[in-house]
């Protein structure tokens, strides 16, 4: 029998859709264990979260409610708390840029089993298996958690989201005291977007060195309006500075995990191709009908993407007007 | 002040991974071994540091079986001043042993700073430094594009969703884990080269611990049937049809 719980992520004070994946996975996890669901829960404005999180599952929510600002020592000093009181085998994280940061700090901490970006979970013999890419998603490692607890990452939409059903948590308040902080965060600078990070984006528009120039990525981002996506790019068109290093999608920038992805003027070097190989749907529209994205997309255009990205934009709006 | 840079070797970008007999490992036969890309970033803002006369020393620190000496040798020829070699056996995937074996080497060095790429491209983890901190039990600045390092205090700019930054001031000795944007790594020279091979490499073994967590099987994703492929600007409709319709992704 092994208690698991879920380390929340609160965004204005409501739990973000990674953290409701993390609790519907989690739930069948706890079934399979003989266990119970907790989750945990760090911020401010945080009266009534239990609420929040009680249809998808959990039990018990620890609280800990007035932490102002990020911190991966602090953090990691609540959610031990957490653990230890909740007597948990398993702790399961998202593998966003919070999640990278604060599981691996965690598991040293507990002396704990660790495995992140795992698209897999599963119960084998009361021991907890998890499977995650390698090599960029070129291979896939399974992994057994020998020590307890298991600390894990798993990777944004990678699990569905379940039914909300009826029940309530049993809010435990935790005090928000990070103690002793060598590492403190003193600001935080807003990104140039207010969309979901590419990690965690459900759809994305990327945009490669056919993009020709900074300025023409703003059809993308009408695009990406209508549709509700994320914008990104190849190594290509961040290398010749038509994109910002965090729009990056591939190997050495951001690995993505959406139901569509759309890849314009973009070839589709192996490296790309690592990036977002797990995307539910691919779109490419290249020019040259050779161009390797053809070989990994559920639908290609050979078009000039001047003339797509516009017409696209119109089609789905139509489309969406129609409801 | 010393820095310690943490190095791992791992397959180029362009190598093909293909899965042992019986499926429980990689056959890394015929494979081409880099300094994990991620590294470099961490190697010159090192050199830099060290340049700009705030730090004495850069020693490298890899681990692994010998061919990763390979992967030190480019950051000493690069310009690092020395590097330590903890040696062991090939990954059986248990990051957390990695890690405490690392922290063990680092103690032994008397670091101010210790730096490392976030993530390395194999196994993709961007774990290892994290864990490494709290066995040091000091501060980590995870993903930084951007670093000042000044008496005793480093401020790190940390990369988090949708090209947002988070500032973190951060008392050192503390670990950073370098990303892509704090700087452009440097070719090694010719003479870098040359004197890299002369340059100290001291060989460490570390304790055996028992493994948390063990791989214990390994595949390939199935490969993804083509799709199908239209000609011209006039099948928009078509697939924007079929995105809603057949792939019900809109």
């Amino acid at each position: 029998m092994s208690n698991v719980l879920i380390v929340c992520e609160v965004k204005n004070a409501e739990p973000k859709k990674s953290t409701l994946e993390l609790l519907s996975k989690g739930k069948e996890i706890a079934g399979a264990l003989g266990g119970s669901l907790s989750a945990v829960a760090i911020g401010s404005g945080l009266g009534g979260f239990a609420d929040k999180v009680a249809p998808y599952g959990a039990a018990k929510v620890y609280v800990a409610d007035g932490a102002a600002e990020y911190s991966t020592e602090g953090f990691t000093k609540i959610i031990a708390d957490a653990v230890a009181k909740d007597g948990a085998g398993v702790v399961l994280f998202s593998a966003g840029s919070q999640g990278k940061d604060l599981a691996p700090r965690l598991a040293a901490r507990l002396e704990a089993a660790f495995a992140t970006d795992c698209v897999d979970i599963g119960v084998d013999g009361g021991k907890v298996t998890v499977k995650r890419p390698v090599f960029a998603g070129k291979a896939f490692a399974h992994i057994a958690m020998e020590g307890s607890p298991a600390v894990v990452g798993l990777r944004p939409n990678s699990f569905p989201v379940a039914e909300p059903a009826g029940g309530t948590a049993e809010t435990v308040a935790l005090p928000a005291d990070f103690g002793d902080v060598k590492a403190k965060v003193v600001e935080v600078v807003a990104g140039e977007s207010s969309r979901p990070d590419l990690t965690e984006a459900e759809r994305i528009v990327s945009g490669g060195r056919a993009m020709k120039e900074a300025a023409n990525f703003k059809i993308l981002e009408e695009l990406a309006d209508v549709i509700g996506a994320t914008v990104g790019a190849s190594r290509a068109a961040v290398d010749s500075g038509y994109a910002p290093q965090s729009r990056q999608v591939g190997q050495t920038g951001k690995t993505v995990n959406p139901v569509l992805y759309m890849a314009f003027g973009i070839s589709g070097a192996i490296q790309h191709l690592a990036g977002m190989r797990t995307s539910k749907v691919i779109v490419a529209v290249n020019k040259d009908p050779e161009a390797p994205i053809f070989q990994k997309a559920d639908y290609g255009i050979v078009a000039d993407l001047f003339e797509v990205v516009p017409k696209m934009t119109e089609e789905f709006k139509k489309l969406l007007a129609e409801g | 002040m010393h820095i310690v840079v943490l190095c791992k070797q791992v397959p180029d970008t362009e190598s093909r991974i293909k899965l042992n007999a019986d499926g429980t490992g990689f056959d890394m036969e015929g494979i081409k071994w880099i300094l994990n890309p991620y590294d470099e970033y961490a190697v010159e803002e090192a050199l830099k540091i060290k340049e700009a006369g705030k730090a004495e020393k850069v020693t490298v620190m890899g681990l692994g079986p010998d061919r990763i000496v390979e992967a030190l040798r480019t950051a000493l020829a690069m310009g690092a001043d020395a590097a330590v070699h903890v040696k062991t056996g090939e990954d059986t995937g248990d990051t957390s042993s990695v890690a405490k074996a690392l922290a063990d080497a680092v103690k032994a060095q008397d670091a101010g700073l210790v730096l490392a790429g976030c993530r390395a491209i194999d196994d993709d983890m961007f774990a290892v430094p994290c864990m490494v901190a709290e066995y040091l039990g000091v501060g980590q600045a995870h993903v930084v594009s951007k670093l000042e390092v000044d008496g005793g205090k480093a401020k790190a700019w940390r990369d988090i969703d949708g090209g947002a930054k988070q500032v973190i001031e951060m008392a050192l000795p503390g670990v950073v884990t370098a990303t892509k944007g704090l700087n452009e790594p440097r070719y090694a020279s010719l003479p870098g080269i040359m004197k890299a091979k002369r340059k100290p490499v001291e060989v460490v073994e570390p304790a055996a611990g028992g493994a948390k967590a063990k791989l214990v099987k390994c595949s390939l994703p199935a490969e993804r049937a083509a799709g199908r492929v239209f000609e011209g600007v006039e099948s928009v409709p078509e697939v924007v049809r079929l995105l809603r319709e057949e792939a019900k992704v809109i």
